[in-house]
Protein backbone atom coordinates (compact mmCIF):
# COMPACT_ATOMS: atom_id res chain seq x y z
CA UNK A 1 0.00 0.00 0.00
CA UNK A 2 2.72 2.24 0.95
CA UNK A 3 5.06 1.60 -1.38
CA UNK A 4 2.46 1.40 -4.25
CA UNK A 5 1.52 5.48 -2.78
CA UNK A 6 5.32 5.96 -3.39
CA UNK A 7 5.24 4.21 -6.70
CA UNK A 8 2.83 6.57 -7.87
CA UNK A 9 3.75 9.29 -6.53
CA UNK A 10 7.19 8.59 -7.66
CA UNK A 11 5.63 7.87 -10.66
CA UNK A 12 3.79 11.73 -11.46
CA UNK A 13 6.65 13.59 -10.48
CA UNK A 14 8.15 11.78 -13.54
CA UNK A 15 5.61 12.68 -15.48
CA UNK A 16 5.53 16.55 -14.71
CA UNK A 17 9.50 16.49 -14.17
CA UNK A 18 9.87 17.32 -10.35
CA UNK A 19 11.90 16.43 -8.28
CA UNK A 20 11.09 13.35 -5.56
CA UNK A 21 12.00 16.06 -2.92
CA UNK A 22 9.21 18.09 -3.61
CA UNK A 23 6.95 14.98 -1.76
CA UNK A 24 8.21 16.22 1.52
CA UNK A 25 5.60 16.93 4.73
CA UNK A 26 8.34 16.27 7.03
CA UNK A 27 8.22 20.68 7.50
CA UNK A 28 5.04 20.28 8.86
CA UNK A 29 6.01 18.20 11.80
CA UNK A 30 5.75 20.13 14.81
CA UNK A 31 7.87 18.93 18.21
CA UNK A 32 6.49 19.36 21.54
CA UNK A 33 7.67 18.97 24.94
CA UNK A 34 11.20 17.33 24.48
CA UNK A 35 12.58 16.18 27.66
CA UNK A 36 15.41 13.78 28.79
CA UNK A 37 16.79 12.93 32.59
CA UNK A 38 20.24 13.52 33.51
CA UNK A 39 23.29 10.58 33.59
CA UNK A 40 25.08 9.05 35.97
CA UNK A 41 28.11 9.14 34.06
CA UNK A 42 28.43 7.82 30.35
CA UNK A 43 27.89 4.24 30.68
CA UNK A 44 24.13 3.65 30.60
CA UNK A 45 22.41 4.53 27.82
CA UNK A 46 20.05 7.67 28.23
CA UNK A 47 16.45 8.23 27.10
CA UNK A 48 14.45 11.76 25.48
CA UNK A 49 10.79 11.61 25.13
CA UNK A 50 8.47 14.51 23.30
CA UNK A 51 5.59 14.85 21.00
CA UNK A 52 5.73 14.86 17.38
CA UNK A 53 2.72 16.46 15.81
CA UNK A 54 2.22 16.37 12.29
CA UNK A 55 -0.18 19.61 11.15
CA UNK A 56 0.53 18.49 7.24
CA UNK A 57 -1.66 17.00 5.01
CA UNK A 58 0.55 13.80 4.25
CA UNK A 59 1.70 11.18 6.26
CA UNK A 60 5.39 11.56 7.54
CA UNK A 61 7.87 9.16 8.58
CA UNK A 62 10.34 9.39 10.89
CA UNK A 63 13.28 7.19 10.25
CA UNK A 64 16.32 7.45 12.22
CA UNK A 65 17.97 10.05 14.51
CA UNK A 66 21.36 11.57 15.27
CA UNK A 67 22.91 13.78 17.90
CA UNK A 68 26.63 14.55 18.84
CA UNK A 69 25.71 13.22 22.05
CA UNK A 70 25.11 9.52 21.35
CA UNK A 71 27.28 7.25 19.33
CA UNK A 72 23.38 4.94 18.85
CA UNK A 73 20.90 6.94 18.98
CA UNK A 74 17.81 4.46 18.12
CA UNK A 75 13.80 4.69 17.99
CA UNK A 76 12.45 2.22 20.68
CA UNK A 77 9.76 0.95 22.17
CA UNK A 78 8.92 -0.71 25.98
CA UNK A 79 6.87 -3.30 26.00
CA UNK A 80 4.91 -4.69 29.02
CA UNK A 81 3.06 -8.05 28.67
CA UNK A 82 0.38 -9.50 30.61
CA UNK A 83 2.79 -10.87 33.48
CA UNK A 84 4.02 -7.40 34.05
CA UNK A 85 7.56 -8.26 32.13
CA UNK A 86 8.64 -5.33 30.65
CA UNK A 87 11.10 -5.31 27.48
CA UNK A 88 12.65 -3.04 25.19
CA UNK A 89 13.46 -3.08 21.48
CA UNK A 90 14.21 -1.07 18.46
CA UNK A 91 11.07 0.54 17.21
CA UNK A 92 11.53 0.97 13.25
CA UNK A 93 10.26 3.69 11.64
CA UNK A 94 7.48 5.94 13.01
CA UNK A 95 4.71 6.62 10.66
CA UNK A 96 2.26 10.13 11.79
CA UNK A 97 -0.69 10.30 9.92
CA UNK A 98 -1.47 13.75 8.80
CA UNK A 99 -3.70 16.11 11.53
CA UNK A 100 -1.59 13.14 14.43
CA UNK A 101 0.36 13.42 17.14
CA UNK A 102 3.03 10.12 17.92
CA UNK A 103 4.45 10.56 22.14
CA UNK A 104 7.39 9.76 23.00
CA UNK A 105 6.99 8.96 26.37
CA UNK A 106 8.03 6.66 29.66
CA UNK A 107 7.09 3.05 28.94
CA UNK A 108 6.47 3.70 25.58
CA UNK A 109 8.49 5.38 22.27
CA UNK A 110 11.62 6.51 23.23
CA UNK A 111 14.56 8.20 21.86
CA UNK A 112 16.79 5.43 23.47
CA UNK A 113 20.63 7.20 23.59
CA UNK A 114 23.28 4.30 23.28
CA UNK A 115 27.11 5.20 23.60
CA UNK A 116 26.79 8.48 25.41
CA UNK A 117 30.04 10.84 24.44
CA UNK A 118 29.48 12.97 26.95
CA UNK A 119 27.42 13.13 30.85
CA UNK A 120 24.05 14.49 30.61
CA UNK A 121 24.36 17.48 32.70
CA UNK A 122 20.98 18.43 34.52
CA UNK A 123 20.07 21.89 33.57
CA UNK A 124 21.42 21.54 29.57
CA UNK A 125 20.42 20.98 26.63
CA UNK A 126 21.32 18.71 23.91
CA UNK A 127 20.86 18.56 20.07
CA UNK A 128 18.98 15.44 18.94
CA UNK A 129 18.44 15.77 14.57
CA UNK A 130 15.46 13.81 13.52
CA UNK A 131 15.68 12.28 10.25
CA UNK A 132 12.21 11.69 7.86
CA UNK A 133 11.96 9.49 5.14
CA UNK A 134 11.44 12.20 3.06
CA UNK A 135 14.69 13.56 3.26
CA UNK A 136 13.65 16.26 5.80
CA UNK A 137 15.35 16.64 9.14
CA UNK A 138 14.31 18.65 12.55
CA UNK A 139 16.98 19.04 15.36
CA UNK A 140 15.41 20.20 18.64
CA UNK A 141 17.73 20.96 21.37
CA UNK A 142 16.06 18.61 24.24
CA UNK A 143 16.09 19.83 27.92
CA UNK A 144 18.34 18.04 30.22
CA UNK A 145 16.34 17.41 33.42
CA UNK A 146 16.98 15.84 36.96
CA UNK A 147 17.13 11.67 37.00
CA UNK A 148 14.02 11.34 39.11
CA UNK A 149 11.65 13.60 36.71
CA UNK A 150 8.92 12.36 35.50
CA UNK A 151 7.86 14.48 32.63
CA UNK A 152 8.48 17.74 30.95
CA UNK A 153 7.86 19.67 33.58
CA UNK A 154 10.58 18.00 35.71
CA UNK B 1 -42.88 -42.61 25.56
CA UNK B 2 -41.84 -45.96 26.70
CA UNK B 3 -39.40 -46.85 29.54
CA UNK B 4 -36.82 -47.44 26.90
CA UNK B 5 -36.61 -44.34 25.03
CA UNK B 6 -37.13 -42.57 28.46
CA UNK B 7 -33.82 -44.12 29.67
CA UNK B 8 -32.36 -43.37 26.38
CA UNK B 9 -32.96 -39.59 26.66
CA UNK B 10 -32.11 -39.96 29.99
CA UNK B 11 -28.59 -40.90 29.05
CA UNK B 12 -28.53 -38.58 26.60
CA UNK B 13 -29.08 -36.00 28.59
CA UNK B 14 -25.80 -37.17 31.55
CA UNK B 15 -23.65 -37.49 28.69
CA UNK B 16 -24.59 -34.07 27.26
CA UNK B 17 -24.17 -32.63 31.28
CA UNK B 18 -20.86 -34.96 31.37
CA UNK B 19 -19.78 -33.10 28.43
CA UNK B 20 -20.28 -29.78 29.46
CA UNK B 21 -18.48 -30.55 32.75
CA UNK B 22 -15.95 -32.08 31.01
CA UNK B 23 -15.21 -29.23 28.77
CA UNK B 24 -15.61 -26.44 31.52
CA UNK B 25 -12.93 -28.28 32.83
CA UNK B 26 -10.96 -28.39 30.18
CA UNK B 27 -10.78 -24.96 29.67
CA UNK B 28 -10.99 -23.30 32.80
CA UNK B 29 -8.31 -26.03 34.90
CA UNK B 30 -7.19 -28.72 32.35
CA UNK B 31 -4.98 -28.30 29.05
CA UNK B 32 -7.13 -26.08 27.51
CA UNK B 33 -6.65 -23.39 30.56
CA UNK B 34 -4.79 -20.18 29.39
CA UNK B 35 -1.69 -19.13 30.38
CA UNK B 36 -1.63 -18.82 33.85
CA UNK B 37 -1.08 -15.15 34.62
CA UNK B 38 1.48 -14.11 36.95
CA UNK B 39 1.26 -15.65 40.16
CA UNK B 40 1.10 -14.17 43.50
CA UNK B 41 4.66 -14.04 45.44
CA UNK B 42 5.24 -16.23 48.71
CA UNK B 43 4.95 -14.39 51.61
CA UNK B 44 8.14 -12.90 52.75
CA UNK B 45 8.25 -15.49 55.36
CA UNK B 46 8.58 -18.34 52.94
CA UNK B 47 10.96 -16.62 51.24
CA UNK B 48 14.91 -17.08 51.08
CA UNK B 49 18.04 -14.91 49.88
CA UNK B 50 20.76 -12.83 51.02
CA UNK B 51 21.40 -9.50 49.48
CA UNK B 52 23.49 -6.06 50.79
CA UNK B 53 22.00 -2.75 51.11
CA UNK B 54 22.98 0.38 49.83
CA UNK B 55 24.72 0.97 53.16
CA UNK B 56 26.76 -2.62 52.91
CA UNK B 57 24.24 -4.28 55.79
CA UNK B 58 23.23 -7.95 55.09
CA UNK B 59 19.96 -7.97 54.21
CA UNK B 60 16.97 -10.65 52.96
CA UNK B 61 12.74 -11.29 53.41
CA UNK B 62 13.01 -11.03 57.00
CA UNK B 63 14.51 -7.61 57.16
CA UNK B 64 11.27 -6.68 55.81
CA UNK B 65 9.07 -8.12 58.50
CA UNK B 66 7.29 -6.20 61.16
CA UNK B 67 6.38 -2.98 58.46
CA UNK B 68 4.56 -2.95 55.44
CA UNK B 69 6.64 -3.38 52.37
CA UNK B 70 7.36 -2.30 48.43
CA UNK B 71 9.32 -3.85 46.39
CA UNK B 72 10.26 -4.15 42.93
CA UNK B 73 12.92 -5.22 40.44
CA UNK B 74 15.24 -3.41 38.00
CA UNK B 75 18.63 -2.70 36.86
CA UNK B 76 20.40 0.87 36.64
CA UNK B 77 21.19 0.73 33.24
CA UNK B 78 17.42 0.62 32.25
CA UNK B 79 16.75 4.26 30.87
CA UNK B 80 13.02 4.17 30.60
CA UNK B 81 11.52 2.08 32.85
CA UNK B 82 13.26 1.73 35.66
CA UNK B 83 13.93 5.69 36.23
CA UNK B 84 9.99 5.98 35.51
CA UNK B 85 8.87 3.25 38.40
CA UNK B 86 11.37 4.98 40.65
CA UNK B 87 9.99 8.41 40.49
CA UNK B 88 6.42 7.57 40.02
CA UNK B 89 7.01 5.90 43.80
CA UNK B 90 8.88 8.51 44.80
CA UNK B 91 6.00 10.96 43.94
CA UNK B 92 3.15 8.09 45.88
CA UNK B 93 5.43 8.51 49.20
CA UNK B 94 5.42 12.45 48.48
CA UNK B 95 1.64 12.22 48.59
CA UNK B 96 1.72 9.87 51.28
CA UNK B 97 4.13 11.84 53.35
CA UNK B 98 4.94 11.14 56.87
CA UNK B 99 2.25 8.20 56.99
CA UNK B 100 5.23 6.28 55.22
CA UNK B 101 7.87 6.68 57.69
CA UNK B 102 8.12 3.45 58.71
CA UNK B 103 7.57 1.51 55.02
CA UNK B 104 10.60 -0.29 53.59
CA UNK B 105 10.77 0.35 49.72
CA UNK B 106 13.43 -1.89 48.19
CA UNK B 107 14.45 -1.41 44.70
CA UNK B 108 15.82 -5.28 43.68
CA UNK B 109 18.72 -5.27 40.79
CA UNK B 110 18.33 -7.96 38.29
CA UNK B 111 21.84 -7.08 36.94
CA UNK B 112 24.36 -7.26 39.91
CA UNK B 113 27.01 -8.28 37.37
CA UNK B 114 27.12 -3.97 36.80
CA UNK B 115 24.79 -2.68 39.78
CA UNK B 116 27.29 -3.25 42.60
CA UNK B 117 26.60 -1.54 46.14
CA UNK B 118 28.55 1.62 44.80
CA UNK B 119 26.64 1.76 41.95
CA UNK B 120 22.71 1.38 43.74
CA UNK B 121 23.68 3.24 46.08
CA UNK B 122 24.61 6.48 43.29
CA UNK B 123 21.77 5.23 41.75
CA UNK B 124 18.84 5.32 44.86
CA UNK B 125 20.34 8.26 46.06
CA UNK B 126 18.48 10.35 43.35
CA UNK B 127 15.15 9.46 44.38
CA UNK B 128 13.20 9.69 47.57
CA UNK B 129 15.35 8.97 50.39
CA UNK B 130 12.91 5.95 51.80
CA UNK B 131 14.19 3.51 48.68
CA UNK B 132 16.50 1.44 49.32
CA UNK B 133 18.50 -0.47 46.98
CA UNK B 134 19.58 -4.03 47.09
CA UNK B 135 21.96 -6.50 45.03
CA UNK B 136 23.25 -9.76 45.57
CA UNK B 137 25.04 -12.27 43.88
CA UNK B 138 23.56 -14.14 40.45
CA UNK B 139 22.34 -16.94 42.26
CA UNK B 140 20.80 -14.71 45.10
CA UNK B 141 19.03 -12.94 42.53
CA UNK B 142 17.70 -15.87 41.30
CA UNK B 143 16.18 -17.12 44.35
CA UNK B 144 14.93 -13.23 45.36
CA UNK B 145 13.24 -13.27 41.64
CA UNK B 146 11.64 -16.85 42.40
CA UNK B 147 10.29 -15.91 46.03
CA UNK B 148 8.14 -12.96 44.37
CA UNK B 149 7.47 -15.04 41.13
CA UNK B 150 8.95 -12.12 39.21
CA UNK B 151 11.33 -13.07 35.96
CA UNK B 152 14.46 -11.60 34.34
CA UNK B 153 16.19 -12.26 31.18
CA UNK B 154 19.70 -10.90 29.90
CA UNK B 155 19.09 -9.63 26.33
CA UNK B 156 21.84 -8.99 24.10
CA UNK B 157 21.80 -5.73 21.86
CA UNK B 158 24.06 -4.29 18.88
CA UNK B 159 27.65 -3.63 19.68
CA UNK B 160 28.14 -6.21 22.54
CA UNK B 161 25.52 -5.08 24.83
CA UNK B 162 22.92 -5.77 26.95
CA UNK B 163 19.59 -5.37 28.40
CA UNK B 164 17.65 -6.97 31.11
CA UNK B 165 14.18 -7.71 30.46
CA UNK B 166 12.21 -7.68 33.94
CA UNK B 167 9.23 -7.65 35.83
CA UNK B 168 8.03 -4.31 36.48
CA UNK B 169 5.13 -4.48 38.92
CA UNK B 170 5.76 -3.05 42.85
CA UNK B 171 4.83 -5.55 44.96
CA UNK B 172 2.91 -4.95 48.21
CA UNK B 173 3.26 -6.81 51.58
CA UNK B 174 1.65 -6.07 55.33
CA UNK B 175 3.98 -5.92 58.07
CA UNK B 176 3.54 -9.94 58.91
CA UNK B 177 5.24 -10.37 55.07
CA UNK B 178 1.76 -11.37 53.56
CA UNK B 179 1.58 -10.27 49.77
CA UNK B 180 -1.22 -7.77 50.04
CA UNK B 181 -0.93 -7.08 46.03
CA UNK B 182 0.62 -5.14 43.15
CA UNK B 183 0.77 -1.68 41.74
CA UNK B 184 1.39 -2.00 37.78
CA UNK B 185 4.06 -0.55 36.03
CA UNK B 186 3.62 3.33 35.28
CA UNK B 187 0.17 2.91 37.34
CA UNK B 188 -1.14 6.12 37.27
CA UNK B 189 -0.96 7.46 41.02
CA UNK B 190 -4.60 7.78 41.86
CA UNK B 191 -4.96 4.02 41.79
CA UNK B 192 -1.48 3.52 43.33
CA UNK B 193 -1.45 5.76 46.31
CA UNK B 194 -4.84 4.18 47.86
CA UNK B 195 -3.91 0.24 47.28
CA UNK B 196 -0.67 1.73 49.34
CA UNK B 197 -2.84 3.71 51.81
CA UNK B 198 -4.39 0.47 52.53
CA UNK B 199 -1.84 -1.87 53.94
CA UNK B 200 -0.20 1.18 55.42
CA UNK B 201 -3.38 1.05 57.56
CA UNK B 202 -3.67 -1.81 58.20
CA UNK B 203 -0.28 -1.89 59.73
CA UNK B 204 -1.55 0.65 62.05
CA UNK B 205 -4.87 -1.17 63.53
CA UNK B 206 -2.35 -4.33 63.87
CA UNK B 207 -0.18 -2.10 66.77
CA UNK B 208 -2.97 -0.55 67.73
CU1 LIG C 1 15.45 1.78 24.91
Amino acid sequence: MKSSIAATIFASCLFVGLPTTTVAGSEDVVVENAWSRASIGINRPGAAYMTLRNTGTDPVTLVGLETPLAMMPDIHETKTDANGVSSMAPAGEIMIPPGESVSLEPGGLHAMLMRLQTKMVEGETFPLTLNFADGGTRTVDVPILGIAARGPEG
Amino acid sequence: MNRRTLLTYGAAIAGVAALTLFIGWWRVDGPGAPEPVAQRPLPLTQMEFQMTDQDGATVGPETLLGNPSMAFFGFTYCPDVCPTTLSDISGWLDDLGDDVADMNVVFITVDPERDTEAAMAEYVSYFHPAIQGWSGTLSETARAAAGFRASYEKVVTEGDDYTMNHTASVFLFDVEGQFAGTVDYHESREFAVPKIRRILTRAEEDTS
